[in-house]
């Protein structure tokens, strides 16, 4: 990866809402605008926009795309109607997780691909590794802006801007030409990462301030990256990166409902899974919430039992703006995964007592 | 930018208000506004004897942890307790409520290296 720090087309707009500029992954994005706290509550209850410009658009081209990916991926494509979209896995040959992405099938042999901003030229490379004859595999990502709408008056939003224009059910994708431009190809996947109703909007790289303008024009608060991880967390969705990682498999991190095992033929890194599996999971992603008072987890902290030895290290941690408490999430030994287990976080030298609690930590009431 | 005129200040963006030989010490307005959404505060133990520089308390926000320094030697007698419930006075009230400890100078006279109101300002452009 380039040690060059890129932009998103909507670089300058942010600049002009007030974002405060942070180098992630590899791109400098608006990490907040005013406040996390005010942003993180205006998607748990009106609606909020991010720029994900920087994450990856792969189009998958080609008769028996369908089947060749699903010898590529963990999860099983062959459940994708057309129009609809799934969380899956790329994994290497271990069972580790490469990349955690959302395939959303467009139509017979084109399937869309999103991917992490960090991991768009490694997972590019490994797809293209494997790529079977007569496919076509396309990196788009620079050609495309992207936005998260979410939040429970998200599809309000929508309507407004698109009166004509059907919003997809849950996971669901459509892709279709703008009026407003010519030729502009729009696509909206009503999925998201902060556990509340939304869609992911796609537009052509040099229309994408526009329509993010247009979004808050009609309701939508900015939100920045601080916001995006702590609603995130709160769900337990995990950050590639922090909490999977090539040396975990989705299974430790919790994650085999999206691993489809039964899958004829299997797929990379399945029979590494099927493996720890019979031979029983050693630790498992588990979810910490402090007991009383304290200073926020963050990630990398150490997690000690209640007799002082150190166990592991916190993979995220966040002083949830909705709860107000610490919450975080460590690898821990199955022998501490059992609800209401306490452990100890270690910050600067003090320790604040957590107990495993059940994911995730945070639900809709 | 508010910047009261009655104080004196550091390049890492803390005030200091001399009364007798106690100084009390918080964070600017420009420097909460920088931090935002402070969330937990860790108050320095009173009693402890510190060299001017040393990291002595440390202020959050959701997404970073920042050092609070003391800004001259000295040997702290008070932390602000009132921020353990409610860490968010110092980005309502950070001249005031806001305030993080209060410390006795080894030397009062060594307030005087420290900027006052118009040097701070012209720091922040």
């Amino acid at each position: 990866m380039s040690d060059i720090i890129q932009e998103t087309p909507l670089a300058s707009l942010h600049i002009e809402l007030g974002g405060k500029m942070v180098a992630f992954a590899g791109w400098n994005m608006p990490v907040q605008y005013t406040s996390i706290i005010d942003e993180h509550t205006a998607v748990r209850e009106d609606v909020g926009i991010f720029d994900i410009s920087h994450m990856g658009q792969f189009f998958l081209e080609g008769q028996g795309a369908e089947a060749w990916l699903n010898e590529i991926l963990a999860n099983d494509v062959n459940k994708l109607g057309i129009g609809e979209g799934q969380y899956t896995f790329m994994l290497n040959e271990e069972g580790g997780v490469i990349d955690d992405l959302i395939i959303y099938r467009q139509a017979e042999g084109r399937i869309f691909l999103v991917v992490n901003a960090s991991m768009i030229d490694v997972d590019y490379a490994w797809l293209n590794q494997h790529l079977a004859e007569g496919l076509n595999l396309t990196n788009e990502s620079i050609a495309w802006a992207g936005m998260a709408v979410q939040g429970p008056n998200s599809s309000a939003a929508f309507a407004k801007l698109f009166p004509d224009q059907e919003l997809p059910t849950r996971n669901g994708m459509a892709m279709w030409l703008s009026e407003r431009g010519e030729g502009e190809k729009l696509c909206v996947c009503r999925t998201g990462y902060t556990g509340e109703d939304g869609f992911e909007f796609f537009s052509s790289a040099e229309n994408g301030s526009a329509w993010f303008q247009r979004f808050i024009d009609n309701g939508a608060k900015p939100c920045g990256l601080g916001a995006r991880d702590s609603l995130r967390l709160e769900v337990c969705y995990p950050l590639n990166g922090s909490d999977l990682s090539p040396t975990r498999t989705p299974l430790q991190a919790g994650l085999g409902f999206f691993c489809a095992l039964d899958k004829e033929g299997g797929f990379i890194g399945s029979d590494a899974l099927i493996k720890q599996k019979e031979e029983g999971l050693k630790e498992r992603l588990i979810a910490l919430k402090y007991t009383g008072r304290g200073a926020p987890p963050r990630a990398h902290y150490e997690v000690f039992t209640k007799e002082g030895e150190r166990v592991s290290e916190l993979t995220s941690g966040i002083l949830s703006p909705s709860m107000r408490e610490g919450i975080a999430l460590a690898y821990l030994p199955v022998t501490l995964a059992k609800l209401g287990t306490l452990v100890d976080i270690d910050v600067r030298g003090r320790r604040f007592e957590a107990e495993v609690v059940k994911k995730p930590f945070y639900k809709k009431a | 930018m508010n910047v009261p005129a009655n104080l004196r200040y550091t390049s890492d963006h803390e005030w200091v208000l001399l009364e007798g030989d106690v100084a009390t010490v918080g964070i600017t307005d420009h420097a909460q506004e920088e931090l935002t959404d402070v969330v937990f505060v860790e108050l320095p133990d009173e009693g402890r004897i510190c060299d001017a520089g040393d990291p002595i308390a440390v202020v959050e926000s959701v997404k970073a942890a920042s050092d609070i320094y003391i800004p001259l030697s000295g040997e702290i007698v008070a932390g602000n307790i009132d921020l353990e419930a409610d860490p968010a006075m110092i980005n309502t009230d950070p001249y005031g409520a806001g305030w993080i400890f209060k410390f006795r100078l080894s030397d009062t006279s060594a307030v005087e290296g420290l900027m006052d109101a118009d040097a701070y300002s012209a720091l922040l452009g």
